[in-house]
């Protein structure tokens, strides 16, 4: 097993971009679309579920691209915590995917290729040990994020593209200055090789802070965390419940990554870690507070998660580290879920704000549940993954006596369950506005009956025509049926509960495996030697 | 030290670029920042004081490191991709930017150069979609544009005869189903 993996490694980035480029290629075909793409996602889960049995005893597989030697070569690693993250992302996103072809927005020509592009970008960036490298594989996960975002931007137009683009832009500048710098300053951008430059050189310690202070930007960590509330909020829910799970969660892992080997869990420098965490869990949830609508109060509540799982880079202690691993993957799935739940009812309903919702406890018992479940967890209640999760930062916390960053994240807790209820009493409970199921039909109208504008050029002034409404729509309208949210759209979002409360009764098997990263993180001697083959 | 001096203008310049208001100056700011980047590799791989690095040249501890130079022919790349990006933002879009008047737009702009006063571009449309409008052609599921007109009656008038006076909103909600702009998702 440990020997026939590592040569596999670089076909987790190629398969996805040729099949990419295959996808492109079919433009009649979108049946054959959807299974290049499912199969795709379904081949890099497996391949992730034997990394990490592979990596389950501390064992780091090793490639070097190309066979060159070390410290000429670009290497491909795997440890346990690129493993698991590695995982749950495809995980995230064959639920992703499963949702937009039910919402339609797979049809367009170009979503799949786009979405295996995103995960190639996603493999190479959780797996190369090479810091350029990394850069490289982040803008390969951006470029088709960007058209993501251009093609589904139904409500953010370009004006949210443009601040999605532009700060991502201008964080990959300040990474690539930053490598500039540590490759003056250390003479490498191999990890294995620079392991523990940062701590005994002041200068390369700088250089890092300028390579994390890019990362940061781009894991939305306050105070560079606005770009983030002002673009997921305005996308499609399946593409927000998509890059949720990855491009925020990637660059988390690359602060851990780097701060484990470059800095070496250098002790002087975690003070700050855990002023900006406790800053992050704070803001993001007060944030939460005026907003309106369901996914805006989601993001803002990303946000605050973010700072919970930055706690274990301030902590760097096995306990802390291991408990906020943890909190990351069950985060990914607990977000996506929620993301997707009230994605359902805002796709079907045409709208996600909470004034203009009701009553769904009745009409859509299966989403009460499915909300239900991921809000407790994410909230940390049992017998979730979240109270599991949460108790364990706080333990870790204490542990290491800093009493402060134990109460806010109590504190935080109780915000959190509070927008929680907001959304619960808003959404579910409460009686059914009048116009529910009249807005509902106008929105399905206008969705998927007219999905296509055109201008009449012949007219003496320019008309809009609306393409032809399809026969479902025809019979939605003649009010044959009523509106009803389908099981298809609800079953991403049940996968993923079900996933939470599955890691929450068997957190034992979830733990052990975070143990092991964060072992391997705290020794990064074990990585060093794998890489150099010394 | 002109190195130094160069990154220094060119970031500044760069800076002083991003706080404009148009989106083509934003651009314009991104390329000045990126060279400035590349610019800050290539004095990583030691240009003061060494030779070409060249197979042949030289001893090569006299040469200057090639790697920066691979680095940023690699950055280069990037950088050019998403610049292209960002100009096609840039133009395709007219009424979504709330720093700019429609009237210099650079879609209008273009639109009226061509004297094509029936694109999308040019009265100033948002279509729900993002779509960009097209006569025929195909659809984004790649299945020819149908070329009869629907009947189902809902053509929505974008009330600008006046191309003088373009409208810079979405097309007005007078015709029932007509495109409103998602409720509730502006913020």
């Amino acid at each position: 097993m440990t020997e026939i993996l590592p040569p596999l490694l670089p076909l987790a980035v190629g398969v996805p971009l040729l099949l990419a480029a295959l996808g492109v290629a079919l433009r009649k075909k979108r049946l054959a679309r959807h299974m290049i793409s499912l199969g795709t996602l379904a081949v890099l889960f497996v391949f992730a579920v034997l990394l990490v049995i592979a990596t389950g005893d501390g064992t780091v597989l090793v490639h070097q691209v190309g066979l060159w030697d070390y410290g000429v070569s670009i290497p491909f690693v795997v440890d346990a915590l690129s493993a698991l993250v590695l995982m749950i992302m495809s995980v995230l996103a064959i639920a992703s995917v499963l949702f937009a072809m039910a919402t339609h927005e797979a049809r367009a020509r170009f979503f799949h290729p786009f979405v295996l592009v995103l995960m190639a970008g996603v493999s190479g960036a959780l797996m190369t040990g090479d810091i350029f490298n990394l850069f490289v594989f982040i803008e390969v996960m951006l470029l088709p994020s960007y058209g993501l975002l251009a093609m589904m931007g139904a409500k953010l137009g370009a004006h949210g593209a443009r601040i999605y683009v532009s700060v991502n832009l201008l964080a990959s500048t300040l990474l690539l200055v930053g490598i500039a710098l540590v490759y003056a300053t250390a003479g490498t951008v191999n990890l294995a090789e620079l392991h523990g430059a940062g701590k005994e050189d002041p200068a390369v310690a700088l250089a890092g802070g300028v390579v994390l202070t890019a990362i940061a930007i781009k894991a939305a960590v306050v105070p560079v965390h606005g770009w983030l509330t002002r673009t997921y909020a305005m996308t499609s829910p399946a593409v927000t419940a998509l890059f949720s799970g990855i491009h925020t969660k990637v660059a988390i892992y690359a602060i851990y990554r780097i701060y484990s080997l470059l800095f070496d869990g250098d002790e002087r420098f975690l003070w700050v870690a855990l002023l900006i965490t406790s800053a992050t869990m704070l803001i993001g949830v007060l944030g939460a507070v005026g907003e309106k609508t369901t996914r805006s109060i989601l993001v803002f509540h990303m946000i605050s998660q973010i700072g919970y799982i930055l706690i274990g880079v301030g902590l760097f202690t096995l306990l802390g580290l291991t408990a906020a691993i943890f909190y990351l993957l069950h985060h990914m799935i607990v977000k996506a879920s929620l993301f997707l739940s009230t994605g359902a009812i805002e796709e079907t309903y045409g709208t996600g704000e909470i004034d203009k919702l009701g009553g769904m406890l009745k009409r859509e018992p299966l989403i009460a549940v499915t909300f239900m479940v991921a809000a407790l967890s994410l909230a940390g209640l049992p017998p979730f993954s979240g109270f599991v999760a949460k108790f364990a930062i706080i333990q870790a916390t204490l542990a290491e006596s800093h009493y402060w960053v134990a109460a806010v994240a109590v504190v935080v807790s109780v915000f959190t369950l509070l927008s929680m209820l907001k959304i619960w009493t808003g959404v579910f409970m409460g009686s059914e506005p009048a116009d529910l199921q009249e807005r509902a039909l106008t929105y399905q109208q206008r969705m998927h009956g007219k999905r296509y504008l055109r201008v009449q050029a012949q007219a003496e002034t320019p008309t809009l025509t609306i393409g032809p409404p399809t026969a479902t729509t025809s019979a939605v309208l003649a009010g044959k049926q009523a509106v009803k949210v389908p099981f298809k759209l609800i079953f991403p979002a049940i996968l993923l509960a079900a996933i939470t409360l599955f890691f929450g009764l068997g957190a034992e098997l979830l733990m052990g495996w975070s143990e092991t990263a964060a072992e391997n993180l705290l020794n990064p001697m074990d990585y060093v030697r794998a890489v150099s083959g010394a | 030290m002109s190195i130094a001096i160069a990154v220094g203008l060119l970031t500044a310049a760069a800076v002083y670029l991003f706080m404009q208001r148009g989106m083509v100056r934003i651009v314009l700011g991104f390329v000045l920042a990126s060279h400035a980047a590349n610019l800050m590799l290539f004095a990583a791989g030691n240009t003061a004081y060494r030779g070409v690095p060249y197979i042949g040249s030289g001893e090569v501890g006299e040469q200057a490191d090639p790697l920066p130079q691979a680095f940023v022919l690699t950055a280069i790349v990037i950088a050019f991709s998403i610049t292209m990006f960002m100009v096609t933002l840039a133009i395709t879009t007219t009424t979504d930017d709330d720093t700019e008047d429609v009237e210099v737009s650079p879609a209008r702009l273009l639109a009226a150069d061509r004297g094509d006063t029936n694109d999308a571009g040019y009265f100033g449309l948002t279509t729900e979609s993002g779509d960009i409008v097209v006569d025929r052609g195909e659809d984004e599921t790649g299945d020819p544009w149908p070329e009869k007109t629907p009947d189902t009656g809902t053509a929505s008038g974008v009330e600008n005869s006046d191309p003088a006076a373009p409208s810079a909103a979405t097309p007005d909600t007078e015709a029932p189903e007509a495109e409103t702009t998602r409720e509730g998702e502006t913020r």
